[in-house]
């Protein structure tokens, strides 16, 4: 026997260490990539990386497996002619050809109608630039998957209070005393999350988590406050009654920094009934949320200029201006908004007992106020104030899709935010604090097109695909008010889409309303499966034909790294690499990895060669913009700019001469500039240098109290980071959905709603939150099907978009629909037994397993763990397909038909947030003669020209000899 | 003598599983390994593993505990299944109490994992001999590795930092002040096998308010000069005769 000490491992070959980042998930990490003979040894956590410092989860410990998976597309492909849509009969071709292709039929949409092309993709930390090449092709028709993921989170936490969780800012668990979790299963922010997590509960910090499912996270929290789904809104109303009751909210911060003085408009005949009282004054173009508003001064009993030094206004009470104009404090109405919403309504609806209610809002309020931090920092804010110190009240929240995922999501976590706010926690020490580029003003700046002249073809379009209405005018709607993407976002049935809704790209494209298109390219989404709701009639939509036998979504292009069930539907299939083998930038224009302390920015460098004739899709869609002539990408003799992506990154600008591009860190020509600054030609090898990470750390008088701190917002400015130092004050009274809400009460100028949503939309744009039940529930018989039902995703392969993983797979191999007993007992069927779940539209049969860890009303199941069969480069027998299931069968794109529509999707009608855990079910025993399987089955999915299977029954990974023993060319 | 162990944080533990594949990786490709994947695209897909995580529901609902049980080798000081082993291929070394198989030695007869009580030997049925969990040996004796780096790959990628890895026998060890002042734990001690290995229980935080505290003198809603008492009612002093 060889001793280990005989032989040190990297001794044995060829070895090398490369730095990179992750992608097995979403979240980022800087690895260090081991590699023995040019084969992945290892990949560990990089300790210098601010991200992770050097901890790494199971998914990134498994990177080997993906980047040898049997799944892997190694060459461009076209459907056979002889081949039917959904078999994947394929022809491998050159990427020439290919190119060739795709050139030809974008160029004529482009010249014709360039909205007839549409763009979604799976991925959305690459947004600057799918999003930049949708922008310059001409169409709106564009999106990541930030609609049916938790755009309810971002919106309604920017629209609150300039920022939200994950990449935009987070808990600071750190210096935090209390920690409440909700709606949060285990995910985002995974790595950095769970390492703040153990340090706070090291620390002694309280960890609550309210859920209706305790897994993950919450198996570690001190208490677990179970609740209904969809009931989060009216559960943290009445937390805010309960604070404002007992005087419990920081009334300085309330004052300083929130709009919860300033005083509304009170008057229903007039047009500005609802919108805060202004007074004339310059307002710089384009601000959308100015300074001139009044507070109402104690001292003199009169209106006066907010922020006038030595004013201590009143939050309540009710006041007349000597015009006869009626106001009222943003706070005052929101108590009054608040009143009716006691603990005891709370528990009739949440199932969480009032009691319970009432002590944690005492906590959360006791905690704020009683154990508060100063920090020596001195800071100015925006009104010149000097400031010796910076406070904090240590009460730290959490949240994610448990409560976006739902119809009534956006004003669930608008009263999230509220709570936040008048705990006075918001960019503070052990509460929220931001990530850069956030704060930005509420809402953010960029803007979609107005109307539909806003596409031309051969045009760049006129605005952003995705962008923030701060106002009815901004909406992207005909003369009719109608919809003018291809996914109906940004009109009056999702006015605040500003993530647009994927998730009805397919229907809406398939039934041609508003149109029909000729092209859809989707990259690395898997809409034939786990990313569609109704998947079976999604599927079945993306191989209708016309009468003339023409299919009805004409072309569809598909750009991914693995035979996922998507690619059976494509027409042209393009290989992608794997993160190991491409560049990436994550960028500050999108969704970077910012810390609290300041900017962070990182890239991804190649540690190994692509596979066969892998191509990174950032490449491609520069070839192609290179080939279209969009402006972007050629110069002004329409010569190709940029010679492939790491070359564009290098030399890009987001307009001549900005001196902003894709990365942030090691600008200028030599390197010495941040944030801003010209194109440097080594910016590559400096990151690489970096461990391919540049944090900016802020001095720590910019890193606090942000949304009002001078000399942080004068810094933002200055490099680039936002166009305005204005304040941004907390939304507590939102004007900009009292905005939309008087339109659709038709007042006032401007864009109005048409008469079917007008309703819809007066409800919902509630200027103050509210709790409603979820549209599905109200349109559905809940009797007939009592369940709500619900999915996770397990941290092993959380936000991952493969479990063909052959290590990973062994962890989860198929997924069981989770049910308390007591449901069991009530429907007669056991633990393990095979079980029916059905919806109005559809059933799936699946396996269950008895969990004490979730609420009864509720079933759950992991998601994505079922496959089809013959997919993922797995064997059709694989239990994923045999005993695995995916719930959203039964989940509905589309609601009932009802007065507002008859196709509305089913989603947030504020965001268009897919409301995927609004589906309502039943639950009950298979037949004893029914075959022991899982129910759909799918037949169609083949291994692709190209991919080398490999069922042998024995693999055993040995860096450096593994690909010549498993066959892989 | 030095006795090398995991000291195991349950109180922080969220069963993410990074230990699970962090030691696959590692091990699978290193002087423990291979670590060989049964079916690995296949129905019923089953593989070596040094190291699982299992989940228990502890309680009913809805004061139910989930508990995550990452379980591997417990490098006992007594281990059970060194003396069953018939060809000595089963060891615990005298230099720092980690316990190996020669695989040149083992035959495959599966003594050892008879005689372990927890379950933790791991059979390699491709090849025949019995494999397990080895703290990353090939880790923590490389000289030619950094001194942060000599650690077991599982301790080094936990998110959570609930792998503590050190020598039980050295009082002031960071595991050995884990064991002493948050209660560490052996599992089973009644098997005398004396597991090196140690779990460190749940612990609740709870936040007591007496009633008096909630209620402020400087309470924010004085400030409102809300009304205290109401203005136009009755008082006995305008109704009594």
């Amino acid at each position: 026997m060889i001793q280990p000490e005989d032989r040190p491992d990297r001794q044995i070959g060829r070895h090398e260490v490369k730095e990179t980042t992750c992608y097995m998930c979403a979240c980022r990490c800087g690895i260090r990539v081991h590699l023995r003979d040019g084969e992945v040894r290892h990949i560990e956590g990089n300790p210098n990386h601010p991200l992770n410092e050097g901890v790494l989860c199971a998914k990134g410990s498994s990177g080997i497996m993906k980047q040898y998976s049997p799944a892997r597309i190694t060459q461009p492909l076209l459907r056979r002619a002889d081949g039917e849509r959904g078999q994947s009969a394929f022809e491998p071709i050159s990427w020439e050809r290919a190119f060739g292709i795709i050139e030809e039929r974008l160029s004529k949409i482009r010249g014709e109608d360039p909205k007839k092309f549409a763009l979604f993709t799976g991925r959305d930390q690459m947004q600057a630039l799918t999003g930049l090449f949708a922008k310059q092709f001409g169409t709106p028709n564009y999106a990541a998957h930030g609609g049916f993921c938790s755009v309810n989170m971002a919106a309604g936490m920017i629209y609150t209070i300039g920022g939200s969780f994950w990449e935009f800012g987070g808990p600071d668990l750190e210096r935090a005393k209390l920690f409440v979790m909700i709606g949060t299963a285990e995910d985002h922010h995974s790595n950095p999350l769970k390492k703040e997590l153990a340090r706070f509960k090291r620390a002694g910090g309280r960890f609550v988590s309210i859920n209706p499912i305790r897994t993950g996270y919450s198996a570690i929290a001190d208490e677990w406050v179970p609740i209904k789904p969809g009931t989060d809104g009216a559960l943290l109303l009445a937390f805010i009654h309960e604070i404002i009751k007992h005087g419990l909210f920081d009334r300085e911060f309330l004052v300083r920094y929130t709009n919860a003085a300033e005083l509304v408009i009170q008057d229903e005949s007039r047009d500005d009934h609802g919108l805060f009282k202004r007074f004339e004054m310059h307002i710089e173009e384009g601000c959308f949320d100015p300074q001139n508003k009044l507070w109402w001064d104690r001292e003199l009993d009169k209106p006066i200029s907010t922020h006038t030094e030595g004013v201590d206004p009143y939050l309540l009470g009710e006041f007349t201006l000597e015009d006869g104009t009626p106001l009222k404090p943003a706070f005052q109405l929101l108590k009054e908004r608040v009143e009716l919403y006691t603990p005891e309504w709370a528990e009739r609806i949440t199932g969480i007992p009032a009691a319970t209610i009432r002590r944690l809002a005492h906590e959360m309020g006791v905690t704020a106020r009683d154990q508060k931090i100063k920090l020596p920092i001195r800071w100015t804010d925006c009104w010149d104030k000097e400031h010796d110190s910076v406070t904090g009240n240590p009460v730290a929240f959490h949240a994610m899709r448990g409560l976006a995922a739902h119809s009534n999501g956006f004003q669930s976590i608008r009263a999230l935010g509220i709570l936040m706010s008048i705990l006075g926690t918001i960019d503070r020490p052990g509460g929220f604090r931001h990530k850069a580029p956030f704060p930005r003003p509420i809402p953010p700046c960029p803007k979609p097109p107005n109307s539909p002249e806003g596409v031309k073809p051969n045009t760049p379009l006129d605005g952003m695909p995705l962008g923030w209405p701060a106002k009815p005018d901004d909406l992207f709607v005909d003369e009719q008010g109608e919809p003018v993407r291809l996914d109906k976002a940004f009109s009056w049935e999702y006015p605040l889409s500003v993530h647009g809704l994927m998730h009805n790209a397919i229907t809406n494209a398939w039934r041609g309303d508003p149109y029909p298109i000729d092209t859809l390219l989707l990259f690395m989404a898997n809409m034939a499966w786990n990313s569609s709701m109704n998947t079976v009639h999604v599927r079945e939509m993306l191989t209708d034909k016309e009468e003339n036998g023409d299919y009805k979504i004409p072309f569809i292009i598909v750009c991914d790294a693995f035979q996922s069930e998507t690619i059976a539907f494509a027409d042209l299939v393009l290989p992608d690499t794997t993160y190991l083998e491409r560049h990436d930038a994550m960028s500050m224009l999108d969704r970077p990895i910012s810390e609290f302390d300041g900017p962070v920015d990182s890239v991804r460098i190649p540690v190994v060669k692509p596979t066969g004739e892998c191509k990174p899709f950032q490449d491609v869609l520069i070839e192609i913009g290179s080939r279209l002539k969009l402006p972007a990408f050629v110069d002004e003799r329409g010569q190709r700019k940029f010679r492939d992506y790491p070359d564009f990154i290098t030399n890009y600008e987001t307009s001549p001469g900005s001196g902003i591009g894709f990365l942030a860190g090691w600008r200028g020509a030599a390197g010495e500039k941040f944030l801003k600054g010209e194109p440097n030609p080594r910016q590559w090898e400096m990151y690489q240098k970096n461990g391919c990470v540049y944090h900016h750390k802020l001095p720590r008088s910019y890193q606090y109290m942000r949304n009002w701190n001078q000399g942080y917002l004068q810094w933002a400015r200055t490099h680039g980071m936002t166009r305005y130092a204005e304040p941004i004050t907390l939304h507590i009274y939102s004007e900009p959905l009292q905005k939309f809400r008087l339109a659709a009460q038709g007042k006032g100028p401007g864009k109005k709603p048409p008469e079917r949503l007008r309703k819809r939309v007066e409800t919902h744009f509630d200027p103050l939150p509210f709790y409603s039940e979820t549209l599905l529930a109200k349109l559905v018989d809940t009797h007939a099907y009592p369940l709500n039902a619900l999915t996770q995703r397990p941290m092993a392969m959380y936000h991952s978009w493969d479990s063909q993983n052959a290590w990973l797979r062994q962890i989860h191999t198929h997924n069981y629909l989770f049910v308390n007993p007591r449901l069991g007992q009530q429907q007669g069927f056991d633990d393990g037994d095979w079980v029916w779940i059905e919806s109005p539209t559809h059933k799936v049969r699946c396996m269950c397993r008895f969990s004490e860890a979730v609420e009864p009303g509720t079933v759950w199941t992991w998601n994505a763990i079922g496959k089809a069969s013959g997919a993922w480069g797995l064997s059709p027998k694989a239990n994923e397909s045999q005993q695995g299931f995916l719930l959203n069968h039964v989940i509905p794109e589309e609601l009932p038909p009802c007065e507002a529509g008859e196709h509305l999707s089913n989603s947030d009608p504020v965001t268009g947030q897919a409301a995927w855990f609004d589906v309502r079910v039943k639950v009950y025993k298979a037949d004893a003669a029914e075959p022991a399987q899982s129910w759909p089955q799918f037949d169609g999915h083949k291994a692709v020209p190209g991919q080398q299977t490999r069922f042998r029954k024995w693999q055993s990974y040995v860096a450096g000899m593994f690909r010549k023993s498993a066959g892989i060319g | 003598m030095t006795q090398l162990a995991l000291v195991i944080d349950l109180n922080v533990c969220v069963g993410c599983h990074a230990c699970v594949t962090s030691c696959k990786q590692w091990n699978s490709s290193g002087w423990a390994g291979p670590m060989p994947d049964r079916n690995p695209y296949d129905a019923d897909p089953s593989g070596v593993f040094f190291n699982r995580v299992q989940t228990f529901e502890i309680g009913t609902y809805p004061n139910t505990e989930t508990l995550h049980f990452p379980k591997s080798c417990l490098h006992c000081e007594e281990p059970p299944c060194v003396p069953v082993c018939p060809t000595g291929a089963s060891y615990k070394r005298e230099d720092n109490g980690v316990v190996l198989v020669d695989y040149d030695k083992c035959i495959g007869c599966k003594y050892c994992s008879w005689a372990c009580p927890y379950g933790v030997r791991e059979f390699d049925e491709k090849n025949k001999v019995m494999k397990k969990c080895t703290l990353c040996i090939d880790r923590i004796t490389d000289l030619t590795l950094p001194e942060a780096e000599r650690k077991p790959a599982c301790v080094l990628s936990c998110p959570t930092s609930a792998r503590l890895f050190g020598d039980v026998h050295d009082a002031d060890s960071e595991v050995s002040l884990a064991i002493r002042e948050r209660g560490g734990y052996q599992l089973q001690p009644e098997w005398g096998t004396q597991p090196s290995n140690h779990y460190l229980p749940r612990r609740k935080v709870r936040i007591h308010i007496h009633e008096d505290e909630l209620v402020r003198s400087d309470n924010p809603l004085v400030k409102e000069d809300l009304p205290v008492l109401p203005q136009d009612v009755d008082t006995l002093d305008d109704v009594a005769w």
